[in-house]
């Protein structure tokens, strides 16, 4: 019998909160233990005198900022990025572009700093013993520790959200955004929505940051479990890159970090980034669970613990390859298993839903008369390829015909677009003439030129059915 | 009689997977005392105060803390305060919030925990505002002992308290030790050095192999090893050496000779000098030699003991131990 497998009755009534508790064993006084509202304090204390927390707190908060008022004053736009092409339209694209760039890079990295840490440090700096013996209560320091990080994520990404959206509306400001289906969202209605985004996006990011705690209580001091929520976080996107059935990668805990966008159309694409959301909360709650698990059954004894990793495998890996394959089998019995969400008809619906809103936003920058969707009765074409292989599933290959009417006019108008399809339903639609609808990255107002909003644009295809647009 | 007794340890024993740690060792320590532990490497002893500090649990035999039994809780049982392998301290904060910081742990302010206090106890008010990254080994031990002092402790466990310590923090360590059992808290300290175990403790457990092979005062550990060996100087070293060699009991070893030939302890740990001289003889025959050199008009000027009693004692009991286990 070793020191990791006792017994411990004083975390089984943490509820006492510090007073005098009962010993299982012989009905004798234990130990009084801290509460986990001072243990709480005490390791917030120890977080925020690192200076890397420091410096990552300042960078979350004045980085963005700067960042986003300093594109959007540039004449090239980060066009890759979702939302970067209306960086010079509107404040409310900043904070979008941001949250883009963080779900790749800046979240992974932060919470692999924070949460990936969190229980390391006291492996490296030998503080376990001192630290039990001050709190005397194992579950209770784990308790403590997981809320501190928990507390300085949140604390960043608040960071990277408000100083990212500070930028945007006071280099930019306060406009109308242009949604994924080409219709304009009122500012107050993109702010919520841009909220709504980011707070979706705490789901995946909590599951990084669990993943966090694992891989530190895990493997101790080794420089993998530091690293884990990054790792993880690049297998996941590398995931998303591949042609893989929709029901995996809505399986996958960093879904949510793509899905957000279906709250940019109308109506929203709900059903994905709910599945998302929810995939990365159990993601978390697992995760941490399975930490828990492991710390309260570490040897404390030994100084050089540095995680045992046949343990980390049975009680970390295995669980959670079994949630991937639970869910994966919950999702695929809601859904075509096998294919990639991505259909001819739901291209041609996407397509023709967002020329018609952004037709409509030409017409008012050229001073035409205004017309309704209903009115431009927009159908489009798409096939892929030579027209001969499976219409559907991502690609560069796909050719758009749109057609549209206008009031009075016999003649059916014609533009073509070839689409670039990604994995995930994100699109980009390059305009390929005629010259004077989508052909030409400017258009000539009255005003002067001005950017033409036919020329290329975002959108995104639904993964999962979804009701048909309106307009 | 219980009641006085701060640790009862009875039968503990410990293994960590093959290896045991602990073979059935008592211990008694009453309050108001300091208490000992020594022993080589891997003896135990470690393992023993991360027992009395809640870190482990026994395998085998009963413990009772301060009057209370020890289930199989992994806590430290209230009053209980203390380090096992270096304090833990955190780098990034300074000495004030470190201590600070705990105090606040447990429902404390600043003030009403006495950081001020402890801090100038174990001397460190001066670097109270550095930053513990910048601390040497000896700051780092005194500012462990001074985290263990804000629980007021009335049983306080201290491994290696004296690693790395100059002189004036030995003093510190040294009369706050002393303080607090004056106080009637009972001090479990562990350490290789003798004098620190000399000065300070009243009894001492021997730890070999897993094993208590002495328990008791540290006069009765002393005595119990028999003939020490001793350096003599004195002002006409060959009547001296003549002296020696005739007093009954006591055998002259020679200095210049190499250890193995004089058989252990015998190095000096002087430089070789024809002048000195090196004998091995109970107190009573060297109290004879004493006082024979004094009637032959020989002035001694330097009489000392080339190991300290507890140091011999410590080196023959362990020495025995090792050898049985290597057998």
């Amino acid at each position: 019998m070793t020191a990791t497998a006792v017994d411990r009755p004083d975390d089984l009534d943490d509820s006492t909160g510090g007073t005098d508790s009962t010993d299982s064993t012989g009905g004798t006084p234990a130990a009084r233990r801290v509460p986990v509202a001072r243990a709480y304090r005490f390791e917030l204390v120890k977080l925020v005198s690192q200076w890397r927390i420091r410096l990552l707190v300042l960078a979350c908060w004045t980085a963005p900022a700067l960042f986003v008022a300093g594109v959007s004053r540039q004449s090239t736009l980060p066009t890759d990025t979702l939302f970067g092409r209306w960086m010079h339209a509107t404040g409310w694209a900043g904070p979008l572009v941001m949250l883009g760039f963080a779900g790749t890079w800046a979240l992974p990295l932060l919470t692999s700093v924070v949460t990936g840490d969190v229980f390391a440090c006291e492996d490296r700096l030998g503080t376990w013993r001192h630290l039990l013996v001050a709190v005397r209560s194992p579950r209770r320091i784990f308790a403590a520790k997981a809320l501190a990080g928990l507390t300085v994520v949140l604390l960043l990404v608040a960071g990277l959200a408000c100083s990212s959206t500070a930028g945007g509306l006071l280099a930019v400001g306060n406009q109308p955004l242009v949604g994924l289906d080409g219709h304009l969202l009122a500012p107050g209605d993109a702010a919520l929505r841009v909220l709504l985004a980011w707070t979706c996006a705490l789901a995946p990011t909590l599951a990084l940051a669990a993943l966090g705690l694992l891989g530190s209580v895990a493997l101790g001091r080794s420089p993998t479990g530091l690293l884990l929520p990054a790792l993880v976080a690049l297998a996941l996107q590398v995931a998303q890159t591949l042609p893989l059935p929709v029901a995996v990668r809505l399986a996958l805990p960093g879904y949510a970090f793509l899905s957000w966008n279906g709250l940019f159309t109308e109506p929203a694409q709900l059903r994905p980034l709910l599945v998302g959301v929810a995939v990365g909360l159990v993601w978390a709650v697992l995760a941490t669970a399975l930490a828990l698990l492991l710390f309260l059954r570490r040897d404390f004894t030994n100084p050089a613990h540095d995680g045992s990793g046949r343990r980390a495998v049975t009680v970390g890996l295995l669980p959670l390859a079994g949630l991937v394959a639970v869910t994966v089998a919950v999702i695929a019995g809601t859904t075509d298993p096998l294919g990639s969400g991505i259909g001819q008809e739901k291209v041609q619906r996407s397509v023709a839903t967002a020329f018609a809103h952004l037709y409509r936003i030409q017409t008012g920058q050229l001073h035409r008369p205004a017309v309704t969707e209903e009115q431009l009765a927009v159908t489009a074409a798409c096939t892929k390829g030579d027209g001969r292989q499976a219409q559907e599933g991502p690609g560069n290959d796909w050719r758009c015909v749109v057609s549209w009417h206008l009031p009075g006019v016999r003649l059916t108008g014609q533009a073509v677009y070839q689409l670039d399809v990604a994995s995930d339903g994100r699109y980009v639609a390059d305009g390929d003439g005629p010259k004077e609808v989508n052909g030409y990255f400017l258009v000539r107002t009255p005003l002067g030129d001005a950017p033409n909003p036919l020329w290329q644009f975002d959108g995104t295809v639904g993964l999962l059915p979804t009701p048909p647009p309106k307009g | 009689m219980g009641t006085l007794l701060a640790v009862r340890a009875r039968g503990i024993g410990k293994c960590f997977d093959d290896v045991v740690a602990l073979d059935g060792v008592d211990l008694e320590v009453t309050r108001g005392r300091i208490y000992g532990l020594v022993g080589p490497n891997g003896a135990g002893k470690t393992t023993l105060l991360g027992l009395l500090l809640g870190l482990a649990v026994a395998d085998s035999g009963s413990l009772e803390i301060l009057g209370v039994p020890v289930g199989r809780a992994l806590a430290a049982p209230d009053g209980v305060a203390g380090f096992v392998d270096g304090p833990g301290l955190y780098p990034s904060l300074t000495a004030r919030q470190n201590l600070t910081a705990l105090a606040a742990l447990h429902g404390e302010g600043p003030r009403t925990a006495g950081v001020d206090d402890v801090l100038h106890q174990v001397g460190l008010t001066d670097v109270a505002d550095d930053r513990a990254r910048g601390f040497s080994l000896g700051m780092r031990q005194r500012l462990g002992l001074a985290a263990a002092l804000l629980a007021r402790p009335r049983l306080l466990v201290l491994d290696e308290p004296s690693n790395g310590l100059d002189p004036a923090g030995q003093q510190h360590v040294h009369g706050v030790l002393t303080r607090l059992a004056a106080d009637g808290t009972a001090v479990v300290l562990s350490s290789h050095r003798m004098d620190d175990l000399e000065a300070l403790c009243s009894e001492v457990t021997v730890l070999a192999g897993g094993r208590a092979v002495f328990s008791g005062p540290v006069g009765e550990l002393a005595a119990a090893h028999g003939p020490l060996d001793y350096r003599l100087v004195t002002s006409d070293p060959p009547a001296a050496r003549r002296l020696a060699a005739g007093t009954p009991g006591v055998r002259v070893l020679d200095a210049t000779r190499p250890p193995h030939e004089t058989g252990p302890p015998c190095d000096t740990g002087a430089p070789r000098d024809p002048g000195r001289l090196v004998v091995r003889a109970p107190v009573p025959a060297l109290d004879t030699l004493v006082a024979a050199l004094v009637q032959a008009g020989v002035a001694v000027r330097e009489l000392t003991p080339v190991v300290s009693p507890l140091e011999a004692a410590f080196l023959a009991l362990t020495a025995g131990q090792q050898q049985e286990a290597d057998r």
